[in-house]
């Protein structure tokens, strides 16, 4: 009887055993790396209708982020401020400038401004900025230093793992508000900050929940 | 040679009824078996194509309706609250309880060196393998979101979560999973042998190439048959206990819940035994018409099906006993709400279920303790037919009865299927039977490399005895 298959192919189990492990881990790595939030979502900078300067209004003017943001305290949203918060000021600064033109335009017929939203979470996931703030987390923890983006741009994953990481540890991310308040966008942990932490842990009684329930309600 | 070597002789070659009928040759086994297979296409029965143009198009039937199922959601089946756990949970339990047999009759009975297992081993081990294809859609596609179905393995994510390993339903992935991976490793141990066979046979080039990959340069040397056995022995040892393993992790989906009527310690032994019961019915079922469509009578004889039945009987029992001590442990517990959900079962808006459940598990069976109806064939194909009826109720009863009357009276409902419910589940079988035509046109459908090893010439004193019987 003849053999069915020449010589070389006793080659071919190995080579096809070694090509499919190879190729897997490729999949593997390339969904790994560009398929995370990290990669997709991370440099988010959507072009807005109105050339409006975080780098200028919170970084060299030095405003609060609550002057515009005002419910960030209050409420889980952080508002995006209407016309009327922008016209407080540019009635008087600046009231002729080219730039300007749409916010006037939008004071004068009621239009607002359709400003595009950077930061977003599933629709499937509830976040509370009061509560976060009152815990002691900075708006820099999650946002980044919006006081030197000219351009606001997304800054972390915002995935449910990133939520998580601080969730389970949040140590690095307390602030103690009697000191420093919770818009400073150059806080940096100080170096007892693990005491500090720990102690505002136990007085703010701080129980991040890691349940299901907890964001998907 | 001694005497005692003169008797045991004797006792084998003659002694002892051969398990195979028809005095048959080493060859003409090769033969009979492999000539199924060698079939050129165009010479396929016409029964077959017609079989098979049916059975697919219920798998494409089934596959469209996925297809809304997946576009529109679950609210397509008739899932309500409170019964959240439907059809398709009773149709995954339905066919991974049938996927049992083969392991049994392929690793248990190997073990306990039950020679008849042969005739009915490698299409009791596909059937099992194709039950377990169809049973492991279900809870992939019952999980609405199918695109995620992966989040119930244990892989690393960007959400920092793993599935929940206190939960018997990740165990259930493992359970199935390792089930398969075993059942089809071993399926294709015992397959190796007989491709060789066919490749050797095979005369055309295509045929050579594809039975000669798959048989993977096996030459039937001394040595490859000595690793071989050692192999399918492991193979045995490490799927004997998935037999037990598989349906009791099934059971705790059901077991660890606090659901009146689920929350019992008996429904691990209970479902393994319904397992085995429902399983063999449908070997049954399919070896009584494929014995007749492919004249194998000889190889698949009454003293077979015999056995079958006897399993059958002593697990139907089993079943019998384990419904009976549910009503018993019901009563005896003195906790009103199992005993509200019993009564309600037997006497409540589900008994015609309830009533059919007993009437095919228990009564059925029960005839098989007369010889008459054992060997009689016609009889033990609709008693097969009836008992999976009957098992399929099984899982109905428990699913849907005890979830429909949950703790908060105002919340009870009637669960009404959907065409969706329907359809989906004859199509599983339509998907079933599909894969097993398959098999049945490219495989051999009998191990022929053990069926050879059970007749009488395979005693290596066979032919000694005969000389002496001339002299």
């Amino acid at each position: 009887m003849s053999q069915i298959f020449p010589k070389w192919t006793n080659f071919l189990p190995i080579a096809i055993i070694a090509g499919l492990i190879g190729s897997g881990s490729f999949a593997v790595g390339v969904i790994w790396y560009f398929g995370s939030p990290k990669f997709l979502d991370v440099g988010y900078r959507p072009k807005q209708p109105v050339p409006f300067s975080h780098r200028l209004h919170a970084g060299e003017l030095g405003m609060d982020c609550r002057y515009c943001h005002a419910s960030v305290e209050r409420s889980y949203e952080a508002n995006i401020p209407p016309t009327q918060t922008c016209m407080n000021c540019h009635a008087m600064v600046l009231p002729e400038s080219e730039k300007l033109q749409p916010i006037r335009e939008s004071f004068k017929t009621g239009n607002p401004i359709k400003w595009v939203r950077v930061h977003k979470i599933a629709e499937y996931a509830y976040f509370d900025h009061s509560v976060h703030l009152r815990a002691g987390v900075g708006c820099a923890s999650c946002h980044g230093k919006i006081n030197e983006m000219e351009i606001v741009e997304q800054k972390k994953p915002l995935s449910m793992g990133w939520c998580l990481d601080c969730h389970r540890n949040p140590v690095q991310h307390l602030r103690d508000l009697s000191n420093v308040s919770v818009t400073d966008m150059d806080w940096v942990p100080p170096s007892n900050q693990s005491e500090l932490a720990t102690r505002l842990i136990n007085e703010k009684k701080l129980n991040p929940p890691e349940d299901c329930s907890a964001c998907h309600r | 040679m001694s005497t005692v070597d003169d008797n045991t002789t004797k006792s084998i070659a003659s002694g002892c009824k051969p398990l195979i009928a028809g005095n048959p040759t080493f060859s003409s086994i090769t033969q009979r078996i492999t000539e199924i297979v060698e079939l050129e296409v165009k010479k396929t029965p016409k029964a077959w194509f017609i079989a098979f143009s049916i059975t697919s198009t219920m798998t494409m039937i089934m596959s469209a309706m996925i297809g809304w199922l997946l576009w529109e959601g679950t609210g397509v089946w008739g899932l309500q609250n409170p019964a959240g756990w439907g059809w398709a949970i009773v149709n995954f339990v339905f066919w991974v309880g049938i996927g049992h047999a083969g392991t049994l009759i392929s690793a248990i009975l190997f073990l306990f060196r039950q020679k008849w297992r042969t005739s009915i081993n490698r299409f009791a081990e596909a059937m099992t393998i194709f039950a377990v294809i169809c049973a492991g859609m279900f809870p992939g596609i019952h999980v609405g979101r199918a695109w995620v179905a992966y989040w119930m393995f244990p892989l690393p994510n960007q959400m920092s979560m793993w599935p929940n390993f206190r939960s018997p339903l990740l165990w259930d992935v493992f359970a199935v999973g390792t089930y398969f991976t075993v059942s089809c490793l071993f399926w294709y141990v015992g397959l190796i042998p007989d491709l060789a066979t066919l490749r050797d046979r095979a005369t055309n080039k295509i045929r050579k190439i594809i039975y000669g990959i798959f048989s993977l340069g096996w030459r039937g040397g001394n040595r490859q048959w000595q690793h071989y056995e050692k192999a399918y022995l492991i193979l045995a040892g490490i799927a004997t206990p998935l037999v037990l393993s598989v349906h009791t992790v099934v059971s705790f989906d059901f077991a660890v819940g606090v659901v009146p009527g689920w929350h019992t310690t008996i429904f691990p032994p209970y479902f393994v035994a319904g397992a085995i019961f429902s399983g063999f019915a449908m070997v049954m079922t399919l070896a009584v018409i494929a014995r007749k469509i492919y004249n194998l009578e000889d190889f698949i004889t009454l003293n077979h099906l015999e056995c079958m039945n006897k399993i059958m009987l002593v697990t139907g029992t089993m079943v019998g006993y384990a419904y009976a001590c549910e009503f018993f442990i019901a009563w005896y517990g003195g906790n009103i709400y199992e005993q509200s959900i019993f009564i309600n079962r037997a006497k409540g808006p589900y008994s015609w279920a309830y009533w059919t459940m007993v009437t095919c598990n228990v009564i059925v069976p029960q005839l098989f303790w007369f010889k008459k109806f054992r060997r009689n064939v016609p009889w033990m194909f609709v008693a097969s037919i009836l008992i999976n009826v009957g098992m399929w109720f099984e899982r109905f009863v428990i699913t849907v009865t005890s979830l429909s009357q949950d703790f908060l009276p105002s919340s009870w409902d009637y669960f009404v299927p959907t065409i969706f419910d329907i359809g989906i589940f004859i199509g599983s079988f339509g998907l079933f039977l599909t894969l097993f035509l398959l098999f049945l046109r490219f495989l051999p459908m009998i191990a022929i490399a053990e069926v050879k090893g059970v007749i009488p010439q395979a005693d290596p004193h066979y032919y000694e005895h005969h000389d002496e019987e001339k002299h």
